[in-house]
């Protein structure tokens, strides 16, 4: 950390009661290229936030740093109310050892646009796996919860095969349905239908919404418009690593305040 | 014309009754044989089937020296190939290439996660290390190990230019034995640490970041995740490297230590038949070499679990 962020405990605490994920001045660079530029974003509980944006805009960096796989250079991002990768104590950001980030992660579950499941574990395996060897649950019961979850997701009978064996469609529910082992009170989609050949992107997006509707907090990331203007409670427009401008999607999908929202939404519609 | 035919192919012909029809494609409709009732002439391969008898001729003139050629001698082969002191040597030679890669591997993993590691002290330690190791040759490097204890008197644990708490004679630390296995040990390490480290590159980014993402301990993303993949390409790499280390230990041979080749030096040393005991040595390696590859066929099948190839 370069810079000492300053930021009063006692926002923090005011908002805790109703914000679930609060992000605020978040800047990233990677070497020269200023990535995220003054992020400021809060999630409530039970929501929905869909983002959208150009490709580059910065909004898988933004997701990524929300469970602190990419460090941020300077601002905080806070989950139910706790720093992410950090302890504040007095005004001096302390960072976590990597033991303890590990276990913040698993109150917030990461779907990747590529699923990255374990190829040499089975579907089952690759579902307990987290569980088992992160919060020391037996097996057996893991297990038994991972059934559920993928009787859930539609592949209660693909519990042996290996991923390679499955569809696109198929590997994206089982990675769901591994991020969902943890019961994190977080989702996070980084764009989880756009390696999918088009017939596959409903099947996967029936899940997410199945999953939006049992009242979990997401934050979605990706082009679907459609998607986002059925699910999402926010829509969040992001540019140049800014938020442009966010609200209910009825104002930011029909009525964009901004040229450059406008601009973007007649390419993607 | 009888070099010229070619194995039936796999495709059902129609039963051509002459290869003269079957060159001209048969066009009578029968749609329970070929498609369309084609019939399907291979390509052929004239000059294959000569290269093939021409090989096939010298391999028998081979073959024919080696049983009638009273050089060989097969009967002093025989009378060898099992003797006590053989088996002896050949036992020695297993122990050597069990406990240099044993060892090796182990100091390599190591060395490997210690380039991979963010820490530049580490990576440049454990660089220099594989640059000095891969630098010296084997037996300049055996040697040095065989004169140890004329360096080092006693090796002792202590501070730098400190006290020392514990010291041990070198020459009874490092026996003959042991002198050898650590300097296949060390040469191997060297080789085993880029092979390790290859393999770890060679597993996908997504598939440790997916595991940090669910908060699976380091360690575990490790033996769990990223090295049972990485194992994949670490596997034939490292049968390579431990059949060349079995191999290797001939070397040792310099430290006037009873392994295989050494034990068959001194035999002919004595008894003057040179080529019959060189074959009980090749045959030896060549049986045990056959045994390593059919153990790494079966290890690399338990890796391939889940791949589609
Ligand atoms: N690890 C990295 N190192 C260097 N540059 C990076 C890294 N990750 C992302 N970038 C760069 O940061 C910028 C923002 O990337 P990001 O992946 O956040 O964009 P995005 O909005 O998700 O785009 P897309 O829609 O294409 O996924 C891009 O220009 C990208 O090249
Ligand atoms: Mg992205």
């Amino acid at each position: 950390m370069s810079s000492a962020v300053t930021v009063s405990a006692a926002t923090t605490v005011t908002e805790a009661d109703t914000a679930k994920v609060e992000i605020r001045s978040v800047h990233k660079s990677f070497g020269t290229l200023h990535v995220l530029r003054g992020i400021d974003l809060d999630v409530r509980a039970g929501e929905v936030t869909v983002v959208l944006g150009p490709s580059g805009s910065g909004k898988s960096t933004l997701l990524r740093t929300i469970n602190h796989l990419e460090k941020v250079d300077s601002g905080t991002v806070s989950v139910d109310g706790t720093l992410v990768g950090y302890r504040l104590s007095g005004n001096k950001l302390y960072e976590l050892r990597e033991r303890d980030i590990l276990k913040q992660r698993t109150r917030i579950g990461f779907v990747f646009q590529n699923f990255h499941l374990f190829p040499h574990l089975t579907v089952l395996e690759n579902i307990v796996e987290a569980p088992v060897s992160a919060l020391k649950r037996p097996r057996k019961d893991a297990e038994a919860a991972a059934r559920k979850l993928l009787d859930r997701v539609g592949l209660a009978d693909k519990a042996e095969a290996y991923p390679k064996q499955l569809s696109g469609g198929q590997q994206q529910r089982v990675a769901i349905a591994r991020a969902l082992a943890l019961e994190p009170g977080l989702l996070l989609f980084d764009e989880p239908t756009s390696a999918l050949d088009p017939e596959l992107v409903g099947e996967v997006l029936d899940v997410i919404k199945d999953l939006a509707a049992s009242g979990t907090t997401m934050i979605v990331v990706t082009h679907e418009i459609g998607f986002a203007r059925e699910v999402a409670d926010t829509v969040v427009f992001m540019d140049e690593g800014r938020i442009v401008e966010q609200g209910p999607p009825g104002e930011v999908l029909d009525s964009p305040r901004h040229e450059r929202t406008r601009a973007f939404l007649s390419k993607v519609l | 014309m009888a070099l010229t035919s070619d194995p039936p192919s796999a495709v059902p012909l129609t039963k051509a009754p002459e290869a003269a029809t079957a060159t001209t494609v048969a066009a009578v409709p029968r749609a329970s044989s070929a498609p369309a009732g084609l019939t399907v002439v291979p390509v052929r391969h004239p000059w294959r089937w000569v290269a093939v008898a021409a090989t096939a001729v010298l391999l028998v003139q081979f073959a024919h020296g080696l049983v009638t050629n009273p050089g060989w001698e097969w009967d002093v082969f025989a009378a060898f190939f099992t003797t006590e002191t053989i088996l002896q040597a050949v036992w020695v030679t297993l122990q050597l290439t069990f406990h240099g890669t044993a060892l090796g591997f182990a100091i390599g993993i190591v060395l490997a996660f210690m380039r991979l590691s963010a820490n530049p002290f580490l990576r440049s330690v454990a660089f220099a290390y594989i640059w000095a190791f891969r630098s010296i040759p084997l037996i300049v490097q055996l040697l040095f190990w065989f004169n140890l204890a004329y360096l080092y008197k006693e090796l002792s644990i202590g501070i730098p230019f400190g006290p020392s708490f514990l010291s041990f004679d070198t020459m009874g630390l490092v026996g003959e034995m042991s002198a050898a296995v650590l300097g296949l040990a060390l040469h191997q390490a060297a080789y085993a640490a880029e092979i390790v480290r290859g393999g770890v590159l060679a597993v996908d980014e997504g598939q440790s970041e997916a595991a940090a993402s669910l908060g699976i301990p380091r360690l575990r993303q490790l033996r769990r995740i990223v090295l049972p993949q990485a194992m994949r390409s670490i596997l034939p790499n490292a049968a390579n490297e431990i059949i060349s280390l079995f191999k290797g230990t001939s070397i040792v041979s310099v430290m006037a230590i009873g392994e295989l080749f050494y034990q068959v030096q001194v035999v002919y040393g004595r008894n003057g038949r040179v080529v019959p005991l060189l074959m009980v040595a090749t045959a030896w390696y060549v049986l045990l070499t056959t045994a390593l590859s059919v153990v790494q066929h079966y290890v690399e099948r338990h890796y391939a679990k889940g791949s589609a190839r």
